[in-house]
């Protein structure tokens, strides 16, 4: 490219960008992200098509819901389920601010109606129920809704005889519903309980940060139970324990790799090796299902199944 | 039961009852020598009577909540001892623990065979540090989930009390994993085949309470409280005040009545007059009478209409809207 033809171009690039707005200062910062971690300057896109994972150190980043199927799903194959369910406000909450307030500005940040996306779809061409928390909405909270979200989940994977998988993301129940918050626990694991009593295949993957109700119910129930590198899970918060047995804390307490050498989880797995990881669970465990179920002992059939190893 | 007999402790909105109570008393040294004063004595105990009535009547939740954590309150191993002088205690998890912080034993009451699981939350202080003031650990949850399947095999009707602040936070705790502990008793409860009771006696505190509370009926104590998170950790997160404990009991929902008005649980244990710290008999009557009752009812049921009565009662739960 000669200069004359150069100078030519830039012309018509001017001709282009008349007309279009110049970035707001939000716009800019948009753009570019810090790691938590090595505190490099990341350019937004890049980090998105690293699957929200610091190419310097491996920070792996929050991970939208909508992000995840489309990391995890095979191309266009997940349906989703139960879209149209919304919270109510059964206690008329009132801090400061109203519940139903909170609500919606909880979706207009996170562009969702609730903390979980439940759906049906293939995962290297196996079906699979697949639900999927945001910790950008409400703080990933279990109220009602995600409760009964996970559950219908549940019972469609085991109607549909297909294995379930649940990634978790939440900083526990959600107050604002009370006492309906804390009996989603009990509904979830109740459901989880036929499932396994069926030999229904179970997978939870516990993301950063997950904690209170949904770690004390489906996110610890898993077949496997597999965590995401550097992610933050427990029961109680690090602060509350500090402040309960006055003591400072080891520095890795209630990361992934703390929750391994502490026997919690089976395995710590990077973002980028998750899909084939699942891919090869289901794969292992499809096909022996039937078999066992039919083996009767003592008269009573063996409800058997290929997750007992979690109880 | 040491407290048993000894004078109820006042509680902050109890004060002026107190100290009428107290002018009674000094009037009662001087009636003696002046029998003229008699008119006075029965005035004076006419308005303690009425102000007992109508300060119990419009009792606000913080109220409850007081109430449901004073220090004099019977605790689990009270009711036991009432209930069945001859109970016999369980101990351990198998595992590596055992947590004074869950009692769990044989119990008979009214004829009924019960396995009995509760938290306790410790009398004297040295007593309330080993129980850690009645906040389960792992091993705890454990010991309970072991007993369940131990009265699931023999067909033992499954009875729990609650009273906890919620599970322990602690580093061992987390170690242990205090959350599988938590979810594999929800898990564990789901699928038994025996009746299960469960009856909140004094503090329901969120999770540490709901992993011995997935029964077939759930009952609570008239100035029990059960909640999602303590009001202290409500009112530090949405309020971001430790002054705001009051607002947070309110907007909770979290007394009896209101609980049985969401229908979350089956029914109210009434107290006497005051709560349960005032008459540890009649309390424990109350509790007796209602449970074995509860039980009676449930036994009809065969084992797999059990299961399925709890998974379909659990499965009601929760209020959300389809459009």
């Amino acid at each position: 490219m000669d200069l004359k033809e150069w100078f030519a171009n830039r012309q018509k690039r001017k001709e282009v960008d008349v007309g279009k707005q110049p970035l707001t200062t939000e716009e800019y910062c948009a753009l570019w992200k810090q790691c938590f971690q090595c505190r490099e300057l990341l350019y937004t896109r890049d980090l998105r098509a690293n699957l929200e994972v610091c190419p310097k150190c491996q920070y792996h980043f929050r991970m939208g819901a909508v992000d995840r199927i489309e990391h995890l799903c095979d191309a266009g194959s997940f349906e989703e389920l139960d879209s149209a369910m919304h919270s109510s406000d059964p206690l008329n909450f009132f801090d400061t601010e109203k519940y139903p307030k909170r609500q919606e500005e909880a979706s207009r940040k996170s562009g969702l109606t609730e903390a979980v996306l439940t759906g049906l779809c293939k995962i290297g061409g196996h079906g699979a129920a697949l639900g999927v928390m945001d910790f950008g909405h409400f703080g990933g909270s279990m109220g009602s809704v995600v409760g009964e979200k996970v559950t219908r989940l549940t019972e469609a994977a085991q109607a549909k005889n297909l294995p379930l998988i649940i990634v978790s993301s939440s900083g526990g129940a959600r107050m604002q519903e009370g006492i309906l918050s804390l009996m989603q626990l009990a509904k979830t694991s109740s459901a989880l309980k036929s499932f396994h009593d069926q030999g229904g295949l179970y997978i939870s993957i516990v993301s950063e940060p997950t904690f209170g109700g949904v770690t004390a119910s489906f996110a610890m129930l898993g077949d496997f139970i597999i965590a995401e590198p550097g992610a933050r899970i427990g029961f109680a918060g690090r602060r509350v324990i500090e402040q309960t047995i006055r003591q400072k804390l080891p520095a890795d307490f209630q990361t992934a790799e703390y929750l391994l050498k502490h026997g919690q989880v089976d395995m710590v797995l990077e973002r980028a090796k998750l899909k084939d990881a699942l891919a090869h669970l289901i794969a292992f465990h499809s096909g022996h299902k039937t078999e066992i179920n039919t083996t009767s002992k003592n008269g009573r059939t063996e409800a058997q199944g290929v997750g007992s190893a979690a109880v | 039961m040491a407290t048993a007999d000894k004078k109820p402790i006042p509680l902050e909105f109890e004060q002026p009852l107190a100290v009428l109570h107290q002018q009674i008393e000094a009037l009662e040294k001087q009636l003696a020598d002046n029998p003229e004063l008699e008119g006075d004595m029965l005035r004076l105990q006419d308005q303690y009577n009425q102000l007992k009535r109508s300060l119990y009547s419009n009792l606000r939740p913080i109220d409850h909540l007081a109430i449901a954590r004073h220090p004099q309150r019977p605790y689990t191993r009270d009711y036991f001892d009432t209930w069945d002088s001859a109970w016999m205690e369980l101990h351990g998890d198998r595992k590596g623990g055992d947590d004074p912080a869950m009692v769990c034993g044989l119990v008979t009451i009214d004829g009924i065979k019960l396995l009995a699981v509760g938290t306790q939350k410790g009398r004297a202080l040295r007593d309330k540090q080993q129980c850690n003031f009645g906040m389960p650990q792992p091993e705890g949850y454990r010991k309970a989930l072991r007993l369940f399947r131990h009265a699931n095999k023999f067909g033992l009707p499954i009875l729990t009390l609650i009273d906890t602040p919620g599970a322990y936070p602690g580093l061992s705790a987390e170690e242990h994993n205090q959350a599988q502990a938590i979810a594999e008793n929800l898990f564990e409860l789901a699928g038994v085949t025996v009746p299960v009771v469960a009856v909140v006696t004094g503090e329901g505190g969120s999770g540490g309470a709901l992993a011995i509370g997935v029964a077939n009926r759930i009952l609570m104590l008239e100035h029990s409280v059960y909640s999602v998170i303590s009001p202290e950790g409500c009112a530090s997160i949405l309020w971001r005040s430790n002054d705001k404990v009051s607002e947070a009991c309110q907007a909770m929902k979290m007394t009896a009545k209101e609980i049985l008005q969401l229908g979350v649980i089956d029914g109210v244990i009434d107290e006497p007059l005051g709560g349960a710290h005032h008459d540890y008999q009649k309390a424990a009557l109350n509790v007796k009478t209602a449970i074995a009752k509860t039980f009676r009812e449930l036994l009809r049921l065969s084992p797999e209409q059990l299961r399925e009565d709890r998974q379909a009662k659990f499965r009601k739960y929760g209020s959300f809207i389809e459009a």
